[in-house]
């Protein structure tokens, strides 16, 4: 049975969710074993990991030198050195660590897949490409295969018959990388889910603005995030880690709400491959309506509100 | 300050882009060099402006056509423009390019040494950010990645990084390879004075024997990955769009609460 490795993703010492979805895609290419990086984890999380089937959690005590990709990557390779295949969220920070992975083990490595499965012994990924408007498929042809997936593309999906996952230290020969952190300046996490992970985004742009209430009050009708394009975030409207885009989040909710964004490509790259879109636009001929399934040429501040009211007296009744 | 930026021809964004034989469609007709690309440029040019001395090289690996990439690299100020073009080159995977630009990068080196390598944070094609982390590797260089700031002094490159949960600061000693991401800077519109004097500038063109690397090493037979099937997404279907009279936010719900989305 194919050993797959999964890199654990905490937020405030908490797995997040794409690591249970990785952990689901896991269990179908062979028998999971979960990889912690940091100091050990409380027993609820090994429990938890052990749920979505992780049969051992394997720590790897490393401290903030970790954030640098070199010393993850060695602490990883440390831990996985019998995994075929390797899992990770398509993340920056992980695809670098990944690339080094890959480079020290000859793994072949696709980042932002949609899903992957085993094909004649092979690890097939897909992925979609050029702002969401191509399917790809690739076939990784080495004997060790990494995986970059992006959160949102799998369901997370408990295990049949979960075990109690077992807790292994792994010792790792960690050599000085040579860069050195020298600041870490935490970011507060907006409140609610993070922006990749949320089943609903609602984005507002140019349009709005720079008032983002009635975005805000929509995202929290829906129990969605919130996002920005990049003429928000540029004008300093709302802080940068909310921008959906090719050089910002890539996310794929399944409902996305774009207020008052015309949808240039680098919008489009960030989001196209979201299952619902509506658009909301004064201008027809906004390029986000080409892609919209429900589009409004109106005024945000006449279709939000009535929206708004419209959900929440349905919901009363 | 002497510092080569890594820069690469892709389709336009707003081009018909396509795949052909499992590989990104490049032609001359709609193609140019990769927009983030503009921000190493810039941040290469800044850097040599601080220091009062310095060369800048732009570098390229692909086809006849990707030319216009390091040509485009010219006018935006660089100093000399490097294309590296060899049929076995075609087809390589992330690290087989990485192997390439590594060795043409030694190249330069060992002429005069560099400082830094800059690269752009993703190519707008793959996106997939590897590149720099690899040439790193490759050449067994700093790493500073993703920086949306950054300083040299003292031997020393020193960068900003926004991650999600974090904005760090990270140091390294040159010779260091840095991605600078579009937060970086705002490159400026093009100069006519620049592109009139970049008519006249020559681009040296290296091929896999001048870098001494194996043909075999690099191109598709090397590569670890292979595209088994590309197709374009089916358009959406059932589009609908209204004209707000009165009533479209009420429309909208309803298509929402239909749908089982609100």
């Amino acid at each position: 049975m194919t050993t797959v490795a999964v890199l654990v993703e905490t937020r405030s010492g908490e797995v997040t969710q794409p690591t249970f979805e990785a952990l689901t895609l896991a269990r179908s290419l062979g028998t999971p074993v979960a990889v912690w990086l940091g100091e050990a984890p409380e027993a609820p999380e090994v429990a938890r990991l052990g749920l979505y089937g992780a049969a051992e959690v394997r720590v790897v005590a490393v401290g903030d030198e970790a954030r640098l990709p070199a010393v993850a990557a060695a602490a990883l390779g440390a831990a996985t050195s019998d995994a075929e295949v390797m899992l990770m969220v398509s993340t920056f920070v992980n695809k670098e660590i990944a690339t080094r992975l890959a480079l020290a083990t000859g793994a072949g490595v696709v980042v932002d897949a949609a899903g992957a499965e085993l094909v004649d012994g092979r690890v097939e990924t897909m992925q979609t490409v050029f702002a969401a408007t191509w399917n790809v498929r690739t076939r990784i042809e080495a004997d060790r295969a990494i995986v970059g997936i992006r959160p949102n593309t799998t369901q997370a999906i408990a295990g049949e018959a979960p075990g109690a996952a077992t807790l292994v230290e792994v010792a790792a020969d960690l050599r000085q990388a040579r860069e050195t952190v020298v600041v870490v300046e935490p970011v507060s996490a907006p409140e609610g889910v993070p922006l990749a992970e949320a089943p609903v985004v609602v984005s507002g742009g140019r349009g709005t603005g720079g008032d983002y209430t009635l975005v805000r009050e929509l995202a929290d009708v829906l129990g969605g995030a919130v996002g920005a394009s990049r003429d928000a975030t540029d004008e300093g409207w709302i802080s940068h880690e909310h921008m959906v885009g090719q050089t910002g989040t890539t996310v794929t909710p399944a409902l996305y709400v774009a207020c008052g964004i015309s949808g240039a490509v680098h919008h489009r790259g960030g989001m196209q491959a979201s299952g619902t879109i509506v658009a909301v636009n004064i201008d027809p001929d906004a390029p986000i309506f080409e892609i919209a399934d429900f589009g409004v040429v109106g005024d945000l501040g006449d279709v939000l509100p009535q929206a708004i009211a419209r959900i929440r007296e349905r919901r009363a009744g | 300050m002497r510092i080569l930026v890594t820069v690469k021809f892709v389709p336009d964004l707003q081009s018909q882009r396509s795949f052909t034989e499992g590989a990104v469609t490049r032609t001359g007709d709609d193609g140019t060099m990769n927009e983030l690309d503009e921000n190493a440029v810039e941040a290469a040019l800044q850097l040599k402006e601080a220091a009062g001395e310095g060369e800048v090289y732009a570098l390229t690996v692909g086809g006849d056509d990707a030319v216009a990439a390091v040509r485009k690299a010219l006018q935006l100020g660089v100093d000399h423009a490097i294309h590296v073009s060899d049929a076995a080159i075609a087809g390589s995977d992330v690290f087989g390019t990485a192997k390439v630009i590594a060795a043409a990068v030694r190249k330069v080196h060992d002429e005069a040494p560099l400082d830094l390598v800059v690269t752009g944070m993703a190519a707008l094609d793959g996106l997939t950010s590897m590149l720099p982390t690899a040439l790193a590797v490759e050449l067994d260089w700093s790493q500073l990645t993703l920086a949306s700031g950054l300083t040299v002094e003292d031997g020393a490159a020193t960068i900003v990084r926004h991650l999600p949960d974090a904005h760090e600061t990270v140091s390294a000693p040159l010779p260091a390879v840095v991605s600078v991401t579009d937060e970086a800077n705002k490159p400026p519109y093009p100069n006519f004075k620049l592109i009139m004097a970049a008519r006249s500038k020559p681009v040296t063109t290296w091929a896999l024997a001048d870098l001494g690397i194996d043909p075999a090493a690099v191109g598709a037979g090397a590569a670890r990955t292979v595209v088994v099937d590309a197709s374009p997404r089916p358009p959406r279907e059932n589009r609908v769009t209204v004209t707000d009279t009165g009533d479209a936010g009420t429309q909208l719900a309803d298509f929402l609460l239909e749908k089982g989305l609100a």
